[in-house]
């Protein structure tokens, strides 16, 4: 089967890539990362999800024993092709900017009668979020190749954009860290790893373009709101909610940054 | 500029200018609101995990002006940063600058600590390498910072240099006012002795840094 294929095949450039570049381990780590691009060149393990994901859209579940598919994420109830890159946006239903996560969260309540605050508080990877990494892999699967089309026409979405522009400037803690110390920059590089400079369209659209991916050093497949709650970890910033107005806002600051520039991989294979 | 990092107020109006920056037209009323809701938002948005508490979203002036202006900070703002730094760093009590390179290295190696998935008795590390270039063999490094190998052999391991180096480990906006890098001692990151071990790394002749 295909799963197990990956499987063999990802395990050992796991590993490799794992390793530390000790003075040793120099050629080791080429090694590694060559066999990490022929991993990438056979496949994406996030296809698995994306196979989920397409299945659990048109599942009747939750409370109501209702489907995914008059979801509309803003391209009209049900309209998936093209929804991703043009998130976040307002939704006058609801009166907020969502990104693809906190709408879905609005369309298992509706829909489903699935509680939104509940799924927020699970841990990813858990529960109610394994669906989300299958929903998300799959419904941005639907947009590959595409360009970002960000809207900022509404009041809503100009404010949100400049929102998550100060925040990605905002630096504090003990590090004196924001997104800005570690993505402000050209060509910049922590350890081994490449570090977009998401205040150009560019890298914002490669960067912020990839996401959700599937991530080889843990085997997951990690949402945007994932990705972004692991570099809140990095900044030593606190905890940031889930689907909250800072990664809306994070989000939406990136993905009109984004916008024209290169086309969508998501989901795509990482590290 | 300790006592300002203790007593640090929320923002308060720090996040300005960013705006400046977007030059698509809009009012400075408009601006300083969206200032304000940028605060409101993040107040609203995080909440406490371990170690990793919202306190530390209150931001000191330094933290604040560095926000607000980048690295394009005006003259006087920048010598008023640097000045207040300078007389913040805390000298070696016992004069001595250099400590074990060895130590130093493991230190630079470590990038753990404060972030919430890190315990709070647990030793925090340099990072060093995610941002340095710093021995000839370890190939893992960042670029945010400048390559430091060498450094000793370059800067000489005189008394000036190993007042400097600890300076900048102290607290380097004594010298570069919004750098990227942390304030290491003046945050309580790193202690004396740990800062003593990498001042050695930089600069002692038989360090890796400098003998390959
Ligand atoms: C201390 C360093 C650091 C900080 C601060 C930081 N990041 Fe990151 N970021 C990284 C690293 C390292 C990666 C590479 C991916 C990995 O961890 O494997 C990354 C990856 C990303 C990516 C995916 C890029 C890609 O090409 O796959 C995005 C988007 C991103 N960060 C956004 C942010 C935002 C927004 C913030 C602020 C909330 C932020 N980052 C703060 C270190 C940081
Ligand atoms: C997040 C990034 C980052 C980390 C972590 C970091 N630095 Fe730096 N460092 C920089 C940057 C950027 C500069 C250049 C700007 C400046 O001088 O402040 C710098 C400059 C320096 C300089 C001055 C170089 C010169 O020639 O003047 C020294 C010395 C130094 N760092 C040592 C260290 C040591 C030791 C550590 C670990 C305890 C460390 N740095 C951790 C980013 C970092």
């Amino acid at each position: 089967m295909k799963g197990s294929r990956y499987a063999v095949c990802l395990a050992t450039s796991a590993l490799a890539l794992m390793l530390p570049a000790t003075p040793a381990g120099a050629d080791e780590t080429a090694e590694g990362i060559a066999r990490y691009r022929e991993a990438l060149a056979d496949g994406n393990p996030a296809e698995l999800w994306e196979m989920q994901g397409e299945e659990l859209w048109r599942t009747a579940r939750g409370p109501k024993n209702g489907t995914l598919e008059k979801c509309d994420l803003g391209q009209g109830p049900g309209v998936v092709k093209g929804a991703f890159v043009g998130l976040p946006r307002y939704f006058a239903d609801t009166g907020r900017v969502q990104d693809l996560e906190s709408r879905l969260l609005t369309c298992m309540e509706t829909l489903q009668g699935i509680p939104a605050d509940e799924v927020a508080k699970t841990p990813f990877g858990k529960g109610e979020q394994k669906n989300i990494e299958a929903l998300v892999a799959w419904i941005s699967a639907e947009s590959r190749g595409m360009k970002f089309n960000v809207p900022m026409q509404h009041p809503e979405e100009r404010r949100m954009y400049e929102i998550g522009k100060r925040v990605f400037n905002y630096r504090s803690g003990p590090h004196d860290f924001g997104c800005v110390t570690c993505h402000g920059e050209d060509g910049k590089r922590i350890r081994l790893q490449d570090l977009p400079n998401l205040t150009k369209s560019a890298d914002a659209a490669r960067g912020f373009g990839a996401w959700p991916a599937y991530r080889v050093s843990s085997g997951e497949l990690w949402s945007m709101q994932r990705r972004l709650n692991d570099c809140f970890r990095q900044q030593r910033f606190p905890y940031p909610l889930y689907g909250s107005e800072v990664t809306v806002a994070l989000s939406t600051y990136l993905g009109v940054t984004a916008n024209g520039a290169g086309e969508s991989t998501a989901p795509a294979i990482k590290r | 500029m300790t006592t300002n990092l203790r007593n640090a107020v929320l923002v308060a109006g720090a996040i300005a200018a960013v705006a400046g920056c977007a030059g698509t037209g809009s009012s400075p009323e408009q601006s300083a609101a969206w200032d304000r809701e940028a605060q409101e938002v993040m107040a609203r948005s995080f909440r406490d995990q371990g170690i990793a508490t919202v306190d530390r979203l209150k931001q000191d002036e330094v933290m604040a002006a560095c926000s607000t202006h980048g690295q394009h900070i005006d003259d006087e703002l920048r010598e008023r940063i640097q000045a207040a730094a300078q007389a913040d760093i805390k000298w070696p009590s016992d004069g001595n600058y250099l400590g074990d390179w060895k130590e130093g290295e493991k230190l630079a190696q470590s990038g753990r600590g404060m972030t919430w998935s890190d315990k709070a008795d647990a030793p925090n590390g340099g990072n060093c390498y995610n941002c340095h270039r710093i021995t000839k063999k370890e190939i893992s490094y960042g670029t945010i910072g400048p390559s430091l190998y060498q450094y000793g052999k370059l800067h000489g391991n005189t008394e000036t240099t190993q007042k400097y180096v600890w300076g900048k480990i102290w607290n380097p906006n004594a010298y570069t006012a919004c750098t990227n890098m942390p304030r290491f001692g003046a945050h309580g990151i790193l202690d004396e002795k740990q800062i003593r071990h990498l001042v050695a790394l930089l600069l002692d002749p038989k360090s890796p840094v400098n003998a390959e």
